[in-house]
């Protein structure tokens, strides 16, 4: 008998004999007999535990995890450290195996935790209202984009070139049913021109203006003079941050921000290959029945106990189905519980010392790294854990080589910008040690020389 | 009645701080640490609140405040639509295996084979198992998944220079169907049922016109039935250049028993976190990959996994797409379970899956004939709707018995839904549960059906050994209280 099914044959026939039917075939006589599937599925032979323990293990060692090699990845994940805590609490069954919390007396656990994530992001981005979070930076940025233009009655969005093309590329996808127009204001000199912007944010067509902050390249965008020039059009101002920055960084919020959004990966979700990541999804109050996504509130109950419930459920879409705010029902619950626990156990100073660690290893690596022949920051502005180098041999290349010190150098930009063919986005978290940044240096002036 | 051995709890992480805790402990800095590397413009003027606690703090606080929520491993959760089957523990420790956990998705594929490798299968495995030609990963959820299609029928009808504007979705549909096809720039029209929940041919012949791009439809539909004529169904729609979209909700029905691309459907969403057993973790995360037939394939959301020769990799030269869903290349994390978990079963063990999620649903509904108003006439298929509407004459109504079966132990059923059917509980036991535990179930709802011709009050009054008793819903949405603040 197959382990996870309960029932034996003895069962089977009891129940069929309770049912009154002779056999389970016998249950599934409206399933039109042309269309029964004639033989058994084409799909491999049920493994064993322990052979298929094997073969995953061997699937997996073909893959460059960052335990085994030195990550100097970004581009919208990071390789930041994730206390052992959080994986023992979300793996209790309570948690983990609970469904989203509709009947809030047996779910007050869960509702607790995204009440306590609620503030947490609110806290950070310097905003009103968090919601319980969306699928990923890109997807939140996208339900962003089609706020703002419900919101505002307006029909186009400007995009700063900074922001990550991979979110702009999914907020295109969501932006084609709606047909609002995506526009994108340059950024030559690795932040937005702010000229070039005010000319496209137009008075009565523009939504919002979206920047982001650390930006694609890494450098730091000036947020509350990026407000300034959309509050002045009339437009939201949508700001792309990364919440782990925020302990360091000013809440974008208190800058002028109308809505947040980001990847909140790494506030202690594993990188797992780009997904499940966390959309974080934060908003000024005069705009919360506007809001995508499930929010949770404090309320009492019959005893007069303080108690939690899923509310303002009437902007969704099990309510209001067509006409809701965002198609959203499943989000990422259990990665908005480890960022709440990640957060609970770093606290007030650690997300602080995780942030200040993390640019103060940045900077090093750029200083180390520019002192390559040749090798040279492509853009003036200052930045945090995160920055663009100039190389002079071909960023791929170099890329290969240094696999085999088993080192991911950095993200080659020209995929995503053609004139950024000779660039490279490294990252580097808290993580890396000033040996491995050494190492890395070391390498990298061998390739280029 | 005692609160199920659970000690009252009422803190939140911020109410436990204390000034100068600590929980972690990050190494010393091994470069120069100058403040001046992060310019004063930027930096932060007031210190986020967040709380200040130890490891242990912690860890009880967690623990605590997870034992005040009911999950599949400690209570049978016989939610209707949502499958809230075993997740097995296996698939947790495939999914943190270093390799998969610990991989950055821009590594450089030839360092990602593994990954891409699995990809590449999983596609292969889901598209045998719904008779799909090809099928694309990406989707975050079921909801995106139905974005997705919807985007695909939509590229398709413009690659042919058709202009289609409307829908077709039942009335007895998930909210996500209206709202994903709405989404895509779709006027929504919706088609009546009948007591069955079964689609009227003749209304649907009626509706079908040159302005319609796609019928939407969940199989078997959401009052549990199978769709006795959904053969007619899917012709008819394509006979009038319809294209046809399966809500793969329920497909823990059909595993090896019937195939949507074999009953003529175009395109078919998965909820891997339904059928193929990745965890619903309070809400999430979940996938919700798309199968589609070989016409819609230039519109796959990009990359596309694909072989070439004995190397995996990334295909983004897709001048047809409908573009990207999430940042990525899909809930990998989910993958990797659901890979898992279709290996541990092989072909004969998704057909038992089937067979007994059909088993156990027809057992509760005999069991509960008698007492309860069944909401369409069986056999169903792996989940069945029942009615109050018995019970309400008495005052009691669908929510009531949700509530008092908390008390007795269970989670609820869902409560009205589908919409068609007057105070409807909508249970589905799933295949993993096993009879002992049904009759415990069927057992406590036939207790509640006799309370609430006797003792009506106790069913009102339910629950009271939850943590918190009914909660003041209208309070909560006309005052909204989202965030912590200090008492006081």
């Amino acid at each position: 008998m197959q382990r996870y099914l309960s029932n034996t044959p003895a069962e089977q026939r009891a129940m069929l004999e309770t049912i009154g039917a002779p056999s389970i075939e016998a249950l599934l006589s409206r399933v039109p007999a042309q269309a029964r599937l004639a033989r058994p599925l084409r799909l491999p032979a049920a493994a064993s535990e322990m052979e298929l323990v094997a073969e995953m293990r061997a699937l997996a060692a073909g893959n460059a995890d960052a335990d085994a090699w030195t990550c100097f990845l970004g581009a919208g994940s990071y390789d930041h450290f994730v206390p052992g805590v959080i994986n023992h609490m979300i793996l209790r069954g309570e948690f983990f195996t609970a469904y989203t919390p509709y009947q809030p007396e047996a779910s007050q656990g869960t509702l607790r935790t995204i009440y306590e994530y609620q503030t947490m992001i609110a806290e950070l981005t310097g905003m009103d209202v968090a919601n319980a979070s969306i699928y990923d930076g890109g997807s939140s940025l996208a339900e962003a984009a089609l706020m703002a233009a419900s919101v505002t009655g307006r029909s186009e969005v400007v995009l700063a070139a900074g922001v990550n093309p991979l979110y702009r590329h999914v907020t295109a996808t969501y932006c084609d049913g709606p047909r609002i127009k995506l526009r994108t204001a340059p950024a030559p000199g690795g932040t937005l021109d702010l000229d070039a912007a005010r000319t496209l944010v137009d008075g009565r067509k523009t939504a919002a203006l979206v920047v982001q902050t650390p930006n694609f390249y890494g450098c730091l965008e000036d947020v509350a003079a990026a407000a300034e020039l959309a509050h002045a059009a009339g437009a939201l101002l949508i700001v792309v941050a990364d919440p782990v920055n925020l302990g360091v960084l000013e809440g974008p919020g208190t800058l002028g921000a109308d809505i947040v959004v980001g990847e909140g990966q790494g506030l202690g979700v594993p990188m797992s290959y780009g997904g499940p990541n966390l959309g974080v999804f934060a908003a000024k109050k005069a705009l919360v029945r506007r809001m995508p996504g499930r929010l949770v509130g404090a309320t009492v109950d019959l005893d007069g106990q303080r108690g939690f419930v899923l509310t303002l459920q009437t902007r969704e879409q099990h309510i209001r189905r067509a006409k809701a705010t965002s198609n959203i029902c499943t989000n990422v619950a259990l990665c908005a519980l480890m960022a709440t626990i990640y957060l609970s156990t770093l606290g007030k100073q650690g997300l602080v010392e995780v942030g200040e660690l993390s640019a103060a290893k940045a900077h090093y690596a750029a200083e180390r790294l520019t002192q390559i022949p040749g090798v040279a920051l492509r853009f003036p502005a200052p930045f945090f854990k995160e920055f663009t180098l100039k190389l002079p041999v071909s960023p791929d290349r170099v890329v290969g080589k240094l696999l085999k010190q088993r080192i991911l150098g950095g993200v080659p930009l020209k995929r995503f910008d053609r004139a950024l063919g000779d660039c490279l986005l490294v990252a580097v978290t808290e993580k890396r040690t000033r040996a491995e940044i050494d190492a890395f240096a070391d390498a990298l002036a061998k390739v280029v020389a | 009645m005692a609160k199920q051995g659970v000690p009252s709890y009422d803190k939140l992480a911020f109410e436990l701080s204390s000034p100068g805790r600590q929980g972690y402990a990050l190494p010393a800095s091994d470069v120069p640490v100058t403040g001046d590397a992060v310019p004063a413009k930027y930096r932060r003027r007031t210190p986020a609140a967040l709380p200040e606690l130890s490891e242990f703090d912690v860890v009880r606080h967690y623990s605590r405040l997870s034992r005040m929520n009911y999950g599949v491993d400690t209570h049978f959760y016989p939610l209707g639509s949502c499958t809230m089957k075993y997740n097995p523990k296996l698939n947790e420790d495939m999914a943190r295996l270093p390799g998969f956990l610990r991989l950055h998705p821009l590594a450089p594929e030839a360092v990602s084979q593994g990954a891409l490798r699995l990809m590449h299968e999983l596609g292969v495995m889901l598209a045998e198992v719904a008779g799909m030609d090809a099928v694309s990963l990406q989707p975050a959820a079921g909801a995106q998944g139905e974005l997705a299609g919807v985007l695909m029928i939509r590229a398709y009808h413009a690659s042919r220079g058709e202009k289609r504007t409307k829908v077709l979705i039942p009335d007895s549909a998930h909210g996500t169907n209206p709202a994903s096809t709405a989404l895509a720039g779709y006027e929504v029209i919706e088609v009546k049922s009948n007591a069955n929940g079964e689609v009227e041919i003749d209304d649907l012949a009626r509706l079908l016109d040159t302005d319609v791009a796609a019928f939407m439809i969940t199989v078997p539909n959401t009052l549990g039935n199978f769709e006795p004529r959904i053969l007619e169904i899917t012709e008819l729609c394509h006979a009038k250049g319809v294209q046809v979209y399966m809500d793969g909700a329920n497909l823990n029905a059909i595993l090896g028993i019937t195939r949507p691309g074999d009953l003529g459907f175009d395109v078919c969403h998965f909820n891997l976190h339904k059928t193929f057993t990745t965890p619903h973790g309070g809400g999430g995360p979940g996938a919700g990959p798309v199968g589609i037939k070989a016409h819609l394939e230039p519109f796959l959301p990009t990359p596309v996994v694909v072989k070439k020769d004995e190397a995996y990799t990334l295909d983004w030269k897709r001048p047809k797409s409908i573009g990207k869903l999430q940042a990525y290349w899909g809930n990998v994390g989910m993958l990797v379970r659901a890979y898992t978990y279709i290996r541990t079963m092989g072909p004969d063990g998704l057909r038992e899956v089937s067979d007994n999620a059909v088993l156990n649903a027809n057992y509760v509904m005999k069991r509960l004939e008698q007492d309860y108003d069944v909401a369409a006439p069986g056999p169903c298929m792996h989940e069945c709707v029942l009615s109050a509407r018995r019970q309400k004459k008495h005052g009691v109504t669908a929510m009531d018995i949700a509530k008092r079966l908390l008390d007795l132990g269970f989670y609820a059923p869902s409560t009205y839904f589908p919409l068609i059917v007057e105070e409807a509980l909508m249970i589905e036991p799933t295949e993993t549960e096993a009879k002992q535990t049904l009759d415990q179930f069927c057992d406590a709802m036939i207790q509640i059906a006799r309370e609430a011709e006797s003792t009506p009050g106790l069913v009102h009054e339910a629950p009271v050994t939850t943590p918190v008793r009914r909660l003041d819903q209208t309070k909560a949405a006309r005052e909204p209280d989202l965030r912590w603040t200090p008492r006081g």
